[in-house]
């Protein structure tokens, strides 16, 4: 069994964020990484290879040319090979047009099942496993906290607000992980020094067949407007408890009307 | 006048909160009609009606449970195709976004995730978001109709607008693909009689200060003394101090009650990120240097133990 990882290059949660002027992020600039969430994929499968349930494990990526990073992390984690599908016509692309590209892709490579983060960290849209499993005309079994293969068929759990439920889903097929499933494992100076030598095999739009224009700013669904800093939150009363915070808590919460 | 397709949720004989934010705001751009799964009981189209959608789309398709979202999908997909509304409008939440995701796809619309607001500017439909965090507001045209949009939970107060509803029952064929995905088990979880974490007015909250299960209790009667919603940090559900379905943040629920009390939370980026449009915060943390406090309206730096009971205590004998 053949498992593709869709990981994404994402700005460091904590860098200052820098926008572009056709408001796309500028993704050279801000220091980047391999999405914390999408190392939940990776690490399932790592393990399905290490449990003997896949054979081969390949990381697929869309991103600027930075976005290598991330795939050396992922290679360093325990996936064989990567993919890197990199053109400049792709910049600007929405969910739509990022979606045609890595379905384009996963195709080309060939997989059985195709694992997913829960979000990208920068996006945030957990739109793209839906999304791919569409274009690909597959089915899909999305926020997944738990995941098991046996004979062309994953079992995953799902823990939802009043149940958690047990779905079997028929391969080939695309599943999306959280971050309920273990933890991810850091990899090992060895394992990074490995990870250097494994292949990393770039692509561009001609070589999924894909013309310019059918991606990139121009044409997505969406255009966006205008991106602002939000306003700030502006602290307010700060005490130090001395025995009574709970009397001068309550005067406050009685103030704003939350005893009535 | 143009048509907005809204997709409604029901718990029993009541239209769900987020679902009637929606009818308000689709409003906004013309006539909504409801979409909805099963049979509605009549307490549920007069709700509708009531929150002005003119038609409702019943798909019964009592199979339909067993398949995760896809003939959900497929449903909202034909009708769209049958109708070109300006607009397909869903509730943000795991399932939401799956279906968002495959209309989109199905019918090349432009998509925003996660909006809290819209506005109709030129015909064409515009929307707010708050993206990165929490710490950027962005505004996006969509520029390939119908615009399938998503929204968070309490972006607008629910107002009726009193119309009739037409009912039309519509068939669905699960297809193929959809019947790959099949729900083998359901374990239902033990209701704790306390409001909806989404929906609640007031929530409180506990983190990793809290220290233990056993502390969590003290958690728990603030909440009940203030008739809140119970939530956690990650942290205090990785360890099973409050279960998962509890967790505010960036993996977890985005909510914006009127009242947050943070208990022993630091207050993380990824934390913030699912709580930070509350209307009040109020924090309770042992450090000064706590980022939460950066946002608190009202700050308690001392230790929660003694803390939140004597607030409990406070709040319990002030109303009776
Ligand atoms: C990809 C990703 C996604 C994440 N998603 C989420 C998410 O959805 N939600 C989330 O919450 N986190 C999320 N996190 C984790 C987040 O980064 C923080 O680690 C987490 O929020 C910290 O939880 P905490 O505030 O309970 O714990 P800590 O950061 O350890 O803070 C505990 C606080 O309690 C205070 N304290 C200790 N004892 C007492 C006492 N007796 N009285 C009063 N105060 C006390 C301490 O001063 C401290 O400020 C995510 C992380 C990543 C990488
Ligand atoms: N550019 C990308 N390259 C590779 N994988 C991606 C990309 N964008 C999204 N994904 C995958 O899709 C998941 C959900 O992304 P999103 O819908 O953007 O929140 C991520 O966790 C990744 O696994």
């Amino acid at each position: 069994m053949k498992v593709v990882v869709l990981a994404k290059y994402v700005p460091e949660p904590t860098a200052t964020w820098a926008f572009e002027a056709d408001h796309t992020l500028a993704r050279e600039s801000v220091e980047g990484r391999l999405s914390e969430l999408d190392e939940y994929a990776v690490e399932q499968a790592v393990r399905l290879k290490e449990a003997g349930a896949a054979d081969e494990v390949v990381v697929l990526t869309v991103g600027p040319a930075k976005a290598v990073d991330a795939l050396r992390k992922a290679l360093a984690m325990g996936a064989d090979r990567a993919v890197h599908v990199s053109d400049e016509a792709i910049a600007g692309s929405d969910a739509l047009g990022t979606s045609r590209v890595l379905a384009a892709a996963a195709d080309k490579e060939g997989f059985d099942l195709v694992l997913t983060g829960m979000a990208s960290t920068d996006a945030e849209m957990s739109v793209m496993p839906s999304m791919v499993a569409a274009r690909l005309g597959l089915p899909q079994a999305t926020f997944a906290g738990a995941l098991s293969v046996e004979g062309g068929t994953a079992t995953i759990s799902r823990d939802l607000d009043t149940a958690t439920t047990e779905v079997t889903v028929t391969l080939p097929a695309v599943i999306s992980l959280t971050d309920q499933t273990d933890e991810a494992r850091y990899p090992a100076f060895k394992a990074i020094m490995m990870a250097k030598k494994k292949p990393v095999e770039t692509r561009s739009l001609a070589d999924l067949g894909i013309a310019a224009g059918d991606v990139g700013l121009e044409a997505a669904g969406t255009s966006v407007l205008s991106i602002a800093p939000a306003p700030q939150r502006q602290a307010g009363t700060i005490i130090t408890d001395e025995g009574d915070a709970a009397t001068q808590l309550a005067d406050f919460l009685a103030a704003r009307g939350f005893l009535r | 006048m143009s048509e907005v397709l809204v997709l409604v949720e029901t718990s029993g004989s009541t239209v769900r909160i987020p679902s009637l934010e929606l009818l308000t705001l689709a409003r906004r751009l013309g006539e909504p009609s409801a979409v909805l799964f099963g049979s509605p009981e009549d307490s549920v189209v007069a709700a509708l009606a009531e929150h002005g959608a003119t038609t409702l789309y019943a798909v019964p398709a009592p199979e339909m449970e067993e398949f995760l979202s896809l003939p959900k999908a497929e449903a909202v997909t034909d009708l769209a195709r049958r109708l070109s509304p300006t607009a397909v409008f869903i509730t943000s939440s795991p399932e939401g976004k799956d279906i968002a995701a495959r209309v989109a796809v199905a019918l090349d619309s432009g998509i925003i995730t996660d909006a809290v607001d819209v506005t109709s500017e030129d015909g064409d439909v515009v929307a707010t978001q708050s993206i990165v965090a929490g710490r950027f507001v962005a505004t996006t045209r969509v520029v390939r109709s119908p615009a399938v949009l998503t929204f968070r939970p309490n972006s607008v107060e629910p107002s009726p607008a009193p119309s009739s509803a037409t009912l039309e029952t519509v068939d669905l064929s699960v297809s193929e693909v959809a019947r790959g995905a099949r729900v083998v088990a359901t374990t239902p979880k033990e209701s704790t009689g306390r409001p909806d974490l989404t929906d609640a007015a007031v929530v409180v909250a506990g983190g990793r200060g809290v220290g233990s299960a056993e502390g969590f209790a003290k958690v728990e009667s603030l909440a009940d003394a203030l008739g809140a919603a119970v939530g956690a940090s990650r942290t205090a559900t990785d360890v099973g101090w409050a279960p998962h379905e509890s967790q505010i943040g960036q993996t977890g629920k985005t909510i914006a009650p009127a009242l947050y009390v943070a208990a022993g939370i630091s207050g993380a980026i990824q934390h913030r990120a699912g709580m930070q449009s509350s209307k009040t915060i109020v924090a309770v943390n042992k450090d000064p240097k706590a980022p939460i406090f950066g946002i608190a309206d009202f700050g308690v730096v001392g230790d929660l133990h003694t803390v939140l009971p004597a607030l409990t205590e406070e709040i319990v004998r002030r109303r009776t």
